[in-house]
């Protein structure tokens, strides 16, 4: 049997001979640091759920009707009548969130460690891509079952184009494909959804792989181990502090992956809905263009960019603002590497003032979530009584989209005026787990 | 450093952050409607499930139909056979295999209750077991409501209450109207009893609610069923796992 295996693997090298190169240089000759810790489970988690979406979504896609008429039912019809349908489908709608939930973990990771800072500018830029075509794709995802929610978050989210001056309404109608969302809305989401998509981040994911591969991983001391001392038990030139990507953080990153499946099942299995916070209350209606939700918000990894949106008023007689300010809240996200001008990675050695910046901005951003997905709406009159709701959400939304801005803002002069006071950086990574 | 202080450092705080995110993000569910009691429903309760059903067969479904849910499926999952459900639940001629659906003309029911009744299928899912079973238990008579009927969940609701003769005919004592407002509701009274006691009314809604929140999701069944064997045996995996990974990294330093 082994000799089959040995002949059939020759047979291909003498025909492919850059197919072993390639994987060694990717896996068992890929020397990533030794001391990763617990943030560096979520880059291969993100790639395992977008696994996990892309076969999902092949067998929805067999059992769907991508028309305004049949949407609702087929998706009941999967629910129900398709064997494992329902299976299937949880599998896909809980992915979807818990792709957001990894991809802020990884994200926050790489603004923590300084992961985007030289010489792997390029890898966080095509990260953020990744990030902006996932937003894309999720939405569009979200309109497909064609719920009520669907339908009006999609009528709020394309309604957003008609801001911009003079193109506007006409952009808007181009986009839907009608004067409302409708069926031909429907038909050309579910082929970016299921086609265009997909293929683009895919692209961008193998793009963000091989740039990563190409300047080496970062890692919780932002010591380069290229710039160590050489030679290891495999190779004599490779770092010191480097070991085989394959099979080291394969294995260590199979016991990631054991927890995070145990954490998918448990929600997949009793609480697909998570409370209304994963599929929502409104969405097992049917979309119907006469009836609006009593809130319409987005998905709860859209809300803190839909409260900025929310907060930001309208001035000189236009609404672009908010638009504006719902944007520039990621085109910022991209330009990290250059604002950020501090020469130490690590939050380890930073200055206090940068811990300080990150935490409250990981609350601004968590207080936006609540914002927009109207939780201060509610929790306002619940524990304050009879005050004015709109005065004090738009007072609290309005401080914790300045905290957001104030982040960058403050990164910048931070690092350019040199206000930061770091700890020394050692030589060699410290510690591994 | 102590190795302690470290292993807190390293491992615990960016573990207990990680959480905090997590947790962070997904703040307490807003709460739909208020405060409801809960309706204490358990969709596992097979006994329940049946009388639920029977009662939905009797009271709604001339009205209301499932247009999502087989009778077959609803044989499957009640432990019932065809001939039982074809017999004692199909009242509209269906097939076996075919789903729930009134024969109450959409366009008439409009004409007669100013909106026609809706479908029931996910009528759980999108308002909520403990909305519908409080809304099936706070039906009054209003003689100035076209029907005779109102209910304090749903003001204004269209829907005559057809349940009157297990629970009884509830009346509203309204409060003192304040100055320019319409009167409300303080409480409902019992007025005249009905074939059944409070208790085994709340009893019957109940029972019925369980029904529609099976007929809004009849997959949530199989999902307990297999879930803790899923779970299981990742655990199991994840130990395997663990052990794996530590075997490797023995020689890592």
């Amino acid at each position: 049997m082994a000799n089959v295996f040995t002949s059939i693997g020759d047979w291909v090298n003498e025909r492919a001979p850059g197919m072993m190169p390639m994987y060694r240089k990717h896996m068992t000759e890929y020397y990533a640091p030794k001391n990763f810790n617990l943030w560096y489970y979520f880059g291969s988690l993100a790639l395992l759920v977008l696994v996990n979406q892309i076969v999902t979504g092949i067998f929805l896609t067999m059992n769907y009707n991508p028309s305004a008429a049949g949407a609702f039912a087929s998706v009941e019809y999967i629910m129900r009548d398709v064997e494992w349908g329902w299976l299937i489908r949880y599998m896909h709608s809980t992915g979807a969130s818990l792709f957001f939930v990894v991809v802020f973990l990884h994200m926050f990771r790489g603004i923590m460690y300084g992961s985007y800072k030289k010489p792997r500018e390029l890898v966080w830029l095509l990260g953020m891509l990744i990030f902006l075509a996932l937003m894309a794709e999720a939405f569009m995802g979200y309109v497909l079952p064609w719920g009520n929610m669907s339908f009006w978050g999609a009528k709020v989210i394309i309604s957003l184009f008609g801001t911009i001056p003079y193109i506007g309404g006409d952009l808007v109608e181009w986009i839907m494909g009608d004067f409302l969302p409708a069926d031909a809305t429907l038909n050309r989401f579910f082929a970016l959804h299921v086609v265009a998509l997909p293929i683009v981040l895919l692209l961008l994911v193998v793009l963000h792989l091989a740039a990563l591969h190409e300047v080496g991983s970062n890692n919780p001391d932002g010591v380069e181990i290229k710039k160590g001392p050489k030679g290891n038990r495999w190779d004599a030139l490779k770092p010191t502090d480097g070991i085989p990507f394959h099979p080291y953080y394969t294995v260590k990153d199979l016991v990631g992956v054991g927890f995070f499946l145990l954490i998918a099942a448990f929600i997949i299995f009793f609480a697909p809905t998570f409370g209304g916070w994963f599929l929502e209350h409104d969405n097992f209606i049917p979309a119907n263009n006469l009836a609006t939700p009593s809130h319409i918000k987005p998905v709860w990894y859209f809300t803190p960019f839909y409260a900025i949106l929310r907060m930001i008023p309208s001035l000189f007689g236009t609404a672009v603002w908010g638009v504006l300010g719902m944007f520039g809240a990621i085109a910022l996200l991209f330009l990290l590497p250059w604002l950020d001008r501090g020469q130490v990675k690590s939050i380890r050695y930073r200055g206090t003032g940068f811990k300080v910046a990150l935490g409250l901005f990981v609350v601004a951003y968590i207080m936006l979530g609540a914002v927009g997905a109207g939780v201060t709406a509610e929790v306002i009159p619940a524990w304050f009584g009879n005050v004015d709701v709109t005065f004090w959400e738009n007072l609290f939304g309005r401080l914790m989209t300045l905290v957001y801005f104030g982040f960058f803002v403050f990164l910048w002069a931070y690092t350019y005026y040199g206000w930061e006071k770091t700890k020394p950086v050692p030589e060699r990574v410290t510690t591994h787990d | 450093m102590t190795k302690r202080q470290l292993l807190m450092k390293r491992y615990i705080f960016p573990v207990v952050l990680a959480l905090g995110l997590v947790v962070g993000s997904v703040p307490v569910q807003a709460s739909e409607g208020g405060a409801l009691p809960s309706a204490g429903t358990n969709v596992q309760d097979q006994a329940s499930l049946q009388r639920g059903a029977k009662l939905f067969f009797n009271y709604c479904v001339g009205c209301h139909s499932l247009k999502y849910m087989r009778y077959e499926r609803i044989a499957t999952d009640l432990g019932l056979s065809e001939q039982e459900v074809m017999q004692n639940l199909n009242f509209t001629g269906a097939k076996f295999g075919e789903t729930v659906v009134s024969h109450m003309p959409e366009d008439a029911a409009a004409k007669w209750f100013g909106k026609a009744p809706p479908d029931l299928s996910l009528e759980v899912r999108s308002k909520g077991a403990d909305w519908v079973n409080a809304y099936l238990n706070s039906f009054y008579l209003d003689p100035s409501r076209p029907v005779g009927w109102n209910n304090t969940v749903f003001p204004n609701a269209s829907m005559p209450f057809p349940l009157w003769e297990l629970q009884g005919l509830q009346t509203a004592e309204m409060k003192p109207a304040k100055a320019g407002e319409d009167p409300a509701v303080e409480k409902l009274v019992l007025s005249q009893p009905g074939k059944l006691t409070p208790a085994q009314f709340q009893q019957a809604t109940r029972d019925l609610t369980t029904f529609l929140e099976y007929a809004s999701e009849p997959a949530a069944l199989q999902r307990h069923h297999y879930g803790i064997w899923v779970l299981l045996f990742l655990a199991f995996f994840t130990f395997l796992a663990a052990l794996l990974k530590k075997e490797y990294w023995k020689d890592v330093h």
